[in-house]
């Protein structure tokens, strides 16, 4: 295949991909923090039921959770699926997967923040969604920016899973280019994409620390 | 009418209990110091009093506003000096703008932290920081404000400039609950002493009656600082 044809298809991929990354993003990062209030609930039966989800999660393959969900729906409900559920499956089965990772790194920030700081804000006057979200989340961030940008990283090559649904993304593209050239021309280039991704999302992350941390 | 009234408080720790009768008043503009040995329950009845703990019964007649200035400074570590000090009087008591940050800068030049506004909290000392914590419970305008063992954490060169501070605040009849350690300071500065030990207030009066008191537990804790 020519080098034009063949980037062009792969621009193609990359946008999925991207879109894959960002949307997962959006989604989990804010159900993880749900999640992590589950985990720490008062309520007993929450938080064994969120502590068995996360176990779960992390506990067996993203692959596996992937084709549960975009199979799970027709062999267990009987449903019928539209063609644009394919995409959709990614979305969801990659949001529930990151959210439980996110959840756990979420906890560790929010209990490492010392108990005179909710005690500080409670005699100042602050409710407690307004002493959660001025005085403790910021410092959360603080404590787990690297560890998100771990999560993170691990995301952008993780998209490349979708593959086993055929969702064409950057590495389902690629792969489909390489058996019919009989050449790796196309998955070198599909690394370069990945390794400039990730360069990137470091570049950002980082940017990200240096601006919360307020102890430098 | 007292500022402050406290009857009959009781509160425990699981079988623990911490404070086993506990009345006292606080006037207008009166310096109350609580002194005592470790455990004896003085920080469990300034945070029963300000409702960081839950008391098992009793009444706590107050009805105003406080300021708490805690032991380990508790400062908001992510916020510069100023945040600190203004954003619950902005943001809880939706005071206006111009007018907090007036009285915050006056507040720090009292503090002698003038040029620490855009600090932030790990840039200052624990004496430093501790003048911070106070001029943040004064920004709320408290018409009491207590002290949980203030200058505990610090080292005692650092100690003499919070107690100074306090001193200044007692010439301006500030009403304040400073639970201390520090012996001559609570001779020097309280116009109300209070001695506990094992949940009870055993001695409670003027400087000069707590100090002078024939009660044998008393002398002992005395003794300690005095032999």
């Amino acid at each position: 295949m020519m080098l034009e044809s063949m980037v062009g298809l792969l621009m193609d991929g990359m946008v999925t991909s991207i879109e894959i990354f960002l949307l997962t993003l959006l989604f989990s990062l804010p159900l993880g923090l749900l999640i992590a209030f589950g985990r720490m609930s008062k309520f007993a039966p929450l938080r064994w039921l969120m502590k068995i989800y996360i176990s779960i999660m992390r506990g067996t393959p993203l692959m596996l959770q992937l084709i549960v969900v975009f199979f799970g729906p027709y062999y267990i409900f009987g449903a019928t699926l539209s063609p644009d559920y394919r995409f959709i499956a990614v979305i969801i089965a990659f949001s529930i997967n990151y959210a439980a990772y996110f959840a756990e790194i979420y906890r560790g920030g929010i209990e490492a923040i010392p108990k005179g700081q909710y005690e500080a804000a409670q005699v100042l006057g602050y409710g407690k969604v307004q002493t959660f979200f001025t005085i403790i989340l910021p410092q959360v961030f603080r404590i787990i920016l690297p560890s998100v940008t771990n999560e993170v990283i691990t995301l952008v090559k993780d998209t490349s899973l979708s593959f086993v649904i055929a969702v064409p993304e950057m590495f389902t593209v690629a792969k489909q280019i390489a058996a019919a050239d009989a050449s790796i021309a196309a998955l070198l280039v599909a690394g370069v994409f990945y390794y400039v991704f990730n360069v990137l999302v470091a570049f950002v992350m980082e940017r990200l620390e240096k601006r919360f941390n307020y102890l430098a | 009418m007292s500022l402050l009234e406290v009857k009959n408080l009781k509160k425990s720790f699981d079988d623990n209990v911490v404070l086993k009768d506990i009345s006292l008043n606080v006037e207008k503009g009166e310096v109350l110091c609580i002194i005592g040995p470790s455990g004896s329950g003085k920080s469990t009845l300034l945070r029963c009093i300000t409702d960081l703990e839950q008391e098992d019964s009793g009444i706590i007649d107050f009805n105003g506003t406080f300021g708490l200035v805690f032991q380990d400074f508790n400062l908001f570590p992510h916020h510069t000096v100023m945040k600190n000090i203004t954003n619950a009087p902005i943001k809880v008591q939706k005071r206006d703008k111009d007018e907090v940050f007036k009285s915050a800068r006056d507040l720090l030049k009292k503090m002698g932290l003038s040029d620490k506004e855009d600090a932030y909290p790990h840039e200052l000392s624990g004496g430093q920081q501790q003048r911070v914590s106070i001029a943040r419970a004064l920004a709320m305008n408290p018409d009491i404000l207590f002290f949980d063992e203030p200058t505990s954490a610090l080292d005692p060169e650092l100690t003499g400039e919070i107690l100074v501070v306090i001193r200044d605040l007692a010439a301006e009849h500030m009403t304040m609950v400073i639970v201390t350690h520090e012996m001559t300071f609570a001779r020097n500065v309280a116009d109300k002493i209070i001695f506990m030990d094992d949940g009870y207030i055993i001695e409670e009066g003027t400087p000069d009656e707590v100090f002078s008191s024939d009660n044998a537990r008393m002398k002992e804790f005395l003794g300690k600082f005095y032999d």
